[in-house]
């Protein structure tokens, strides 16, 4: 198993290098800094903008392979650049991760728990009145875009606040800025502000991995270890939970780890519709800026996610499963 | 499709409602711009954020259009930007996975290679980027885009399926006379794995609608003066509240023809591809135990992961 990893890990490797050089590359030749400079008012000097572009390392004028190695260089020494306001991309990065996680981990674990749950319900009453009505409401989410979703849940916010006369649910960023007090008022006011985006997240996760939890559940229950297992004495509730669960976990794990990145990339979503300043969002502006170095800062770190996503599956899919240790 | 596959469509209620919807949505994308005189540019400086009346069927919206005539041309471009996106990225991914499942060694090393670094972007940060240099191009472009990046599942799955094709009799004995391999991935592999393209087919529309719209919303997919499902959603946003003619219709209008499509597919899935949950679990009930297990087919646990990576 352990050479099997690391041949992966090597794969990975190769695969992470390729992807840096082509975001560098395409991300420095689609978008255009100079004009983001170009547009102020009022607008600098040429030159001015020249030496600027130059200091930032981003200058177009500079052949691309320089720029590149330039910016490789100070990247391996872990220096990512400049962003276009020459603050450093780094202390950025570190910022706007923290907001990511405080973002996405609530509303990932419980959509992921949920909809892990409500897919295995759903099978083993299949065809009953609830599973239909889980299916029913899960695909009515799988087509409501994640971006939709949000802006309803903040129209019936809104309508809420309204009816109740005061602010019930505030939904606008991460905090009430301004807001003092003792540990517990700051952190009900965090609370509140999650409890939107977080529903968005979840929702969203739960209603897909349900659809593919009850697939791979209704596969496993007509199994035949499954029926030894209870032939054996188990009670249906352990033989369903203890050998069928764990194995109908297995192909899912997949989904848990790709599931992260998209989770990533698709609050970008959330983010810019709650006003949260995260790694999304932070993309969404830069790629309007023209600022390549942030651009491909996040664009790495996706790689990376998913990346590691991938080698963090191969690793629950051999703890799950017995034959991918023993060959 | 066969008598059998037929009759297990027609049965599934949601499959024939979900056909039934889309082809409403398709008559009223198509034909119901004709019921009304207003174009999607007129602008009727008498009548701005009216409610929905005789004269503007959904209201018009904040400089005067109407916005009857703005969802059905919407409508219009997301449906195609659907359709054409699902079926490039179908034909790319059955070439591309029946080649690199057929001929083996190096095409399908390489093949993999670039999916999985296809797959290492998310498509949503590719695109974002490479639009803004389209925005010139027309909307086409940026169907090449959404189709460029929603192969690539579709082509792994198609792979292991060849991989197992080859295997069998018909395959070699095709070979064996000398047929060439292009014929033999046209004429045998594919036509084996149909049922699966068609299903997923129909379920990639339903991904790239969202993708469109999701992109749009965001300014970097369809521009203005044209207009889709995604556009005028994020134009309805703001007004979601106080107009919500201008919102409600075109997020309504998305969710039900994605839904209808998603419904769609599913029944195909069941009517198609005898190993479906859907068939097995009827008969397994009926026999109170399953018969031998059927062989895995892995688009169903493989098949459209991370669906809602595009931006979804």
């Amino acid at each position: 198993m352990f050479a099997h990893l690391v041949k992966r890990l090597g794969y990975y490797a190769l695969l992470l290098a390729l992807a840096v050089v082509i975001s560098y590359v395409l991300s420095s030749l689609a978008l255009s800094p100079r004009g983001y400079f170009e547009g102020r008012q009022p607008a600098p000097p040429p030159e001015a903008i020249d030496t600027q572009l130059t200091a930032l390392g981003i200058n177009d004028r500079t052949p691309l392979w320089e720029r590149f190695g330039d910016w490789l260089g100070h990247a391996l020494r872990g220096d990512l650049g400049r962003t276009l306001d020459s603050s450093d991309v780094g202390t950025e990065f570190g910022r706007r991760i923290g907001v990511s996680l405080r973002l996405l981990l609530a509303g990932t674990v419980l959509g992921t728990v949920g909809g892990v749950l409500l897919g295995t319900w759903g099978a083993v009453r299949q065809y009953r009145f609830s599973d239909r009505a889980v299916t029913l409401f899960a695909f009515l989410l799988l087509a409501t875009p994640t971006f939709l979703l949000a802006v309803l849940l903040k129209t019936g916010a809104i309508h809420a606040n309204e009816a109740a006369g005061r602010e019930l649910i505030s939904f606008t960023g991460e905090r009430t800025p301004g807001l003092t007090g003792n540990f517990a008022t700051l952190f009900g006011d965090r609370a509140v502000h999650l409890l939107l985006p977080t529903l968005a997240i979840a929702l969203g996760t739960a209603a897909a991995y349900s659809r593919y939890q009850r697939g791979t559940m209704l596969d496993v229950l007509g199994s035949d270890f499954l029926r030894t297992a209870r032939a054996k004495g188990l009670r249906r509730r352990t033989a369903v939970l203890k050998h069928g669960l764990r194995t109908a976990l297995v192909p899912m794990s997949t989904f848990f780890a790709y599931g992260f990145l998209a989770l990533f990339t698709g609050a970008a979503f959330t983010e810019k519709v709650f006003g949260w300043h995260g790694m999304g969002a932070w993309f969404i502006d830069a790629v309007g800026k023209g600022d390549v170095n942030s651009v491909v800062a996040v664009n790495v770190f996706a790689a990376v996610v998913v990346l590691l996503a991938g080698f963090l599956a191969d690793v629950l899919h051999a703890a799950l499963d017995p034959r991918v240790r023993t060959s | 499709m066969n008598r059998i596959a037929l009759r297990r469509f027609v049965r599934n209620t949601n499959a024939v409602l979900g056909a039934g919807l889309l082809l409403l949505l398709f008559l009223l994308a198509f034909a119901g711009p004709s019921l009304t005189h207003w174009s999607h540019t007129d602008i009727d400086y008498t009548a701005l954020r009216q409610p929905p009346s005789a004269t503007h069927w959904f209201g018009t919206n904040s400089i005067g259009q109407d916005v009857y005539a703005q969802v059905l041309r919407g409508l219009q471009k997301s449906l195609l930007i659907g359709l054409l996106v699902a079926f490039l990225a179908t034909v790319l991914a059955s070439f591309a996975g029946a080649c690199a499942g057929y001929f083996g060694g190096w095409t399908d090393r390489l093949t993999t290679l670039f999916i999985d670094l296809l797959l290492v972007f998310p498509a949503f940060l590719i695109i974002a980027i490479v639009s803004p240099r389209l925005r010139s191009a027309n909307w086409l472009a940026f169907v090449g885009l959404l189709a460029a990046f929603g192969w690539m599942l579709t082509a792994r799955v198609v792979r292991s399926m060849t991989r197992s094709l080859i295997a069998r009799d018909f395959v070699r004995a095709a070979r064996l006379m000398g047929v060439h391999p292009l014929r033999i991935i046209v004429r045998h592999v594919l036509p084996h794995i149909a049922s699966f393209l068609i299903v997923d087919a129909t379920i990639a529309v339903g991904g790239a609608v969202m993708s469109e719209t999701g992109l749009s919303y965001f300014g970097f997919g369809v521009q203005p003066p044209d207009v889709s499902l995604g556009t005028l959603i994020a134009d309805g946003t703001g007004a979601a509240l106080t107009y919500p003619w201008m919102f409600f219709f075109a997020a309504g209008l998305l969710v039900v023809f994605v839904l209808a499509v998603n419904f769609l597919g599913d029944g195909l899935r069941d009517a198609l591809d005898p190993t479906s949950d859907r068939a097995r679990g009827r008969r397994a009930s009926r026999a109170r135990r399953p018969a031998r297990p059927a062989p895995r087919t892995p688009h169903r646990t493989e098949h459209r992961a991370p669906e809602r990576t595009a931006g979804a």
